[in-house]
């Protein structure tokens, strides 16, 4: 329990600082004040270390062993998962996929945040008020999060219709055919190569609502005299968002852009709903939560499961901490 | 506090449990949530291995042939999907109870299955009796090499349910007992019986005078007039299964070489995915893609789409089995005069070894006893009483699908037109029925492995030498691996 006793001190140091040096008897953190701490800090830091900790250790536990997820004992096998895994031609599919996701989603998800928020609260022009939102933002404000109403399973479900043959009631073909764009039909998803693009727009489309919202409250606590002064100096929408918006809500992109990667570093539901648990044509669209649950529950290889497991976690780890360094920025004070 | 969490040495992690103890230990101070950790995924319990050791056993007499203890509970579950499980507590419980008034069936009902009893099997308190079905089955060939099947021998030697002098064995049709067979040891038991073929649109049929093809040149004719009157002559599963394509082409390939070519890829032979038939079989159904002979748009459709299309008269023939009437309910409701009706594959030349009438029939539908159970002979004797002429006959008529007891079906008035073809064509085919083993001895080899090949073929993104060498490919995976446990035959 040497997570529980360093995170203990730690806290109590903080506790301790802004106080006088000599702290009185009678104060009310005095005497109980240990007692106090432990027994708001031991219930989390248990549950904490029971659900999310035990599982990762069992996790790379599994991984090494040949476990099938039906019996009560295993062997250990050593690394052979993990040589497995190597040779699997379909995981490293996965991991391109994966790859994708990461790159493109967050990039076009932030910047279209960033467009749709700015145009709500900023963007528009008025005689009235300097600073404003585009004519109707109130209305595309609660259109914009539509998506986020809806569950993942039922968005999966619509694009598979917006996606199929026209024949079978594809929503997309169907309209390219009645605006005269009928040779830009394709079989959308019975085309190995779309299909992770198809993920990407659907994911995008699922997530951008959210950071409207999110960017829009960042954007509201941004002082209106800034903006003023900004316009009274001549500079247009582009300047202002350029050099004002953008630098006071960044720490708010920051933190979506490295929650949007790890979101992207998943993308299970949508690509099992869309794809099936092949990944698609030719498991072309496969991810490694798909993967996964592949190997877990299709070919009762828990083991080899928790290897992929494994790949992803450090991809995921990797990944946030690159990105909490790479995006570190200098800090602007509004006050 | 201890400090052994963090400190265990590398070494120690070598047992599991010494781990999960330290792991107890060091949670012992977190809360009493932490004992749950030793019931966690990894955490065995304490009895593992004793279960199986003592199996309950009454008294073996003429009566109790396979020894069940008359007095312990019978817990069964029941896959709820295509069948329901109605068929369960309204005829093979009433029967069983009626022998065995004493014992309590706990009856369940489960649409995942894997879901429902996974855990109790890693937990080593598996039901007695498991219905292994559905979208969430758990994989037979694993349960069977990790040695949770109870093994059937005596199931099939002992007494039937109805005539004492013949054994269970006996009852069954031929096949039935060899498809939950593995080294030689029957560990399932396959109680439907499914009948496949090419399954077409009878009304259609009549209405424009087209006859049944018994050949392939005629399938092509057929096939030119269909696509005439602007209807597509194919469909198939989509992008979900295009392995159902497998089926005709397996079965025309068999019919022109004979039934050895199946033992082959059974075998997981080398080059048997290459031989001149299966390779004809093969450009035969690449060809009608080609022509443009399949559904427009069909390699990007989901299978209920596309074999809802079919039903609605938009294609004429779909390779399927006997429980596409039940499937297709509802569609093929929708029009009064609609009527489907099966066909066996047509002949690919004149000089095929096997006759027209040939067909794949399989028996399917699988049912189990763990071998942990705690009372495993009660859900023999369920299994028993399943076979029973009068527990065949109630299912056959209530959830209109075969089983695999010998003559249950003769004279079971079939009121569906799709199944009654498909009884007539299974009459017909007397001893030329055929199968393959190899989907159900290596699941990941049918699918992903071969069901993609297929696809690539049918939507013309692969020919016949790509095919095969995708399709040889697949095999050799599977034969490479040793964590497979291989069979043969």
């Amino acid at each position: 329990m040497t997570q529980t006793g360093l995170a203990g001190a730690a806290q109590s140091k903080d506790v301790r600082r802004p106080r006088p040096k000599r702290a009185r008897a009678g104060s009310p953190m005095g005497r109980g004040k240990y007692p106090f701490i432990l027994a708001f800090l031991l219930p989390p830091v248990g549950l904490y270390l029971l659900y999310m900790l035990s599982p990762y250790v069992q996790a790379i536990q599994i991984s090494f062993t040949d476990w099938s997820g039906l019996t009560s004992s295993y062997n250990f096998i050593g690394f052979d998962n993990y040589v497995r895994m190597w040779n699997d031609d379909q995981i490293w599919t996965a991991v391109r996929n994966n790859l994708i996701l990461l790159l493109v989603v967050p990039v076009l998800t932030l910047f279209l945040g960033l467009f749709f928020a700015s145009m709500l609260n900023v963007g528009g022009r008025s005689k009235g008020a300097a600073v404003t939102g585009v004519r109707g933002s109130s209305i595309y404000k609660v259109v914009y999060f539509f998506p986020m109403v809806l569950s993942v399973v039922v968005v999966g479900i619509i694009f598979k219709y917006v996606f199929a043959p026209e024949t079978a009631g594809g929503i997309l073909n169907s309209t390219l055919s009645t605006i005269g764009l009928g040779g830009l039909t394709q079989l959308w998803l019975g085309e190995p190569r779309f299909l992770i693009w198809i993920v990407v727009v659907v994911m995008t489309w699922g997530f951008v609502g959210f950071y409207v919202v999110l960017f829009s409250a960042a954007m509201q606590s941004i002082p209106k005299d800034i903006y003023e002064a900004a316009l009274l100096d001549g500079a247009n929408r582009m300047t202002t968002f350029r050099k004002i918006t953008l630098p006071l809500v960044w720490d708010t992109v920051q933190v979506g852009w490295v929650y949007m990667a790890i979101q992207a570093m998943d993308g299970f539901a949508v690509v099992h709903i869309m794809l099936g648990i092949n990944g698609g044509v030719d498991g072309a669209g496969d991810v490694l939560g798909v993967a996964i649950y592949r190997a877990a529950f299709a070919s009762s290889r828990f083991g080899y499961a928790a290897a992929i497991g494994v790949l992803m976690l450090i991809l995921t780890m990797t990944i946030a901490i690159l990105f909490m360094r790479g995006l570190r920025r200098e800090k602007v004070e509004l006050a | 506090m201890t400090h052994r969490t963090t400190r265990t040495p590398q070494s120690a992690l070598s047992t599991r449990r010494r781990f999960l103890q330290q792991l107890a230990i060091g949670g012992a101070v977190v809360g009493p949530g932490s004992a749950f950790l030793a019931s966690c995924a990894t955490g065995g319990g304490d009895d593992d291995d004793d279960a199986a050791a003592e199996e309950p056993q009454g008294e073996v007499s003429e009566d109790n042939p396979l020894g069940v203890p008359t007095d312990q509970p019978v817990e069964i579950y029941i896959f709820d999907g295509g069948f329901g499980d109605g068929y369960a507590t309204d005829i093979h419980q009433p029967i069983f109870s009626e022998r065995w008034p004493d014992i309590e069936i706990n009856h369940h009902a489960a649409v995942d299955i894997a879901g429902e009893l996974q855990a109790r099997f890693a937990a080593n308190e598996p039901p007695d009796f498991v219905n292994n079905s559905g979208d969430g089955q758990m994989d037979t060939s694993q349960l069977i090499s990790d040695g949770l099947v109870h093994d059937l021998t005596e199931l099939f030697d002992a007494p039937s349910w109805d005539d004492p002098s013949v054994p269970v064995r006996d009852t069954l049709v031929p096949g039935a007992i060899e498809m939950g067979t593995r080294d030689g040891t029957p560990y399932v038991l396959n109680y439907a019986f499914t009948v496949f073929g090419i399954w077409y649109n009878k009304t259609l049929m009549d209405e424009n005078g087209w006859p049944v093809p018994t050949t392939w040149a005629e399938m092509l004719d057929v096939c030119a007039d269909i696509a005439d009157h602007g209807i597509a002559p194919w469909v198939y599963q989509g992008v979900t299964a295009p392995r159902y394509m497998n089926w005709p082409l397996l079965t025309m390939a068999t019919k022109l070489a004979g039934p050895e070519i199946l033992v082959a890829i059974d075998n997981l032979e080398e080059g048997a995915w290459g031989h001149e038939a299966i390779r004809e079989s093969a450009h035969a159904l690449w060809d009608l893609g080609q022509k443009g002979y399949y559904l427009e748009g069909v390699e990007g459709m989901e299978f209920r789409d596309a074999q809802g299309l079919w039903a609605r008269g938009e294609a004429v023939f779909c390779p399927s089995g006997s429980w596409i009437e039940n499937e297709e309910a509802d569609a093929i409701a929708e029009d009064e005069t609609f009527e489907l009706a099966m066909m066996p594959e047509p002949l690919l030349s004149d000089d095929a070894v096997m006759p027209l009438e040939t067909i794949r029939a399989t028996a399917g539908e699988p049912y189990f006893v763990p071998a942990q159970a705690n009372n495993p002979r009660g859900g023999m004797e369920y299994m028993r009483a399943m076979l029973s002429m009068e527990g065949a006959r109630g299912f056959t008529e209530m959830v209109t699908s075969f089983t695999s007891v010998l003559g249950s079906s003769e004279g079971v008035e079939i009121a569906a037109p799709g199944l009654s073809s498909a009884q007539a064509a299974l009459n017909a085919a007397g001893e030329n029925v055929i199968n393959w083993f190899y989907t159900s001895w290596y699941p990941t080899m049918e699918n992903p492995g071969i069901d993609q090949a297929t696809g690539a073929l049918l939507r013309g993104a692969a020919d016949v030498d790509e095919w095969v060498e995708r399709c040889e490919d697949v095999a050799r995976e599977i034969r490479e691996d040793d964590s497979i446990t291989k069979q043969s035959r």
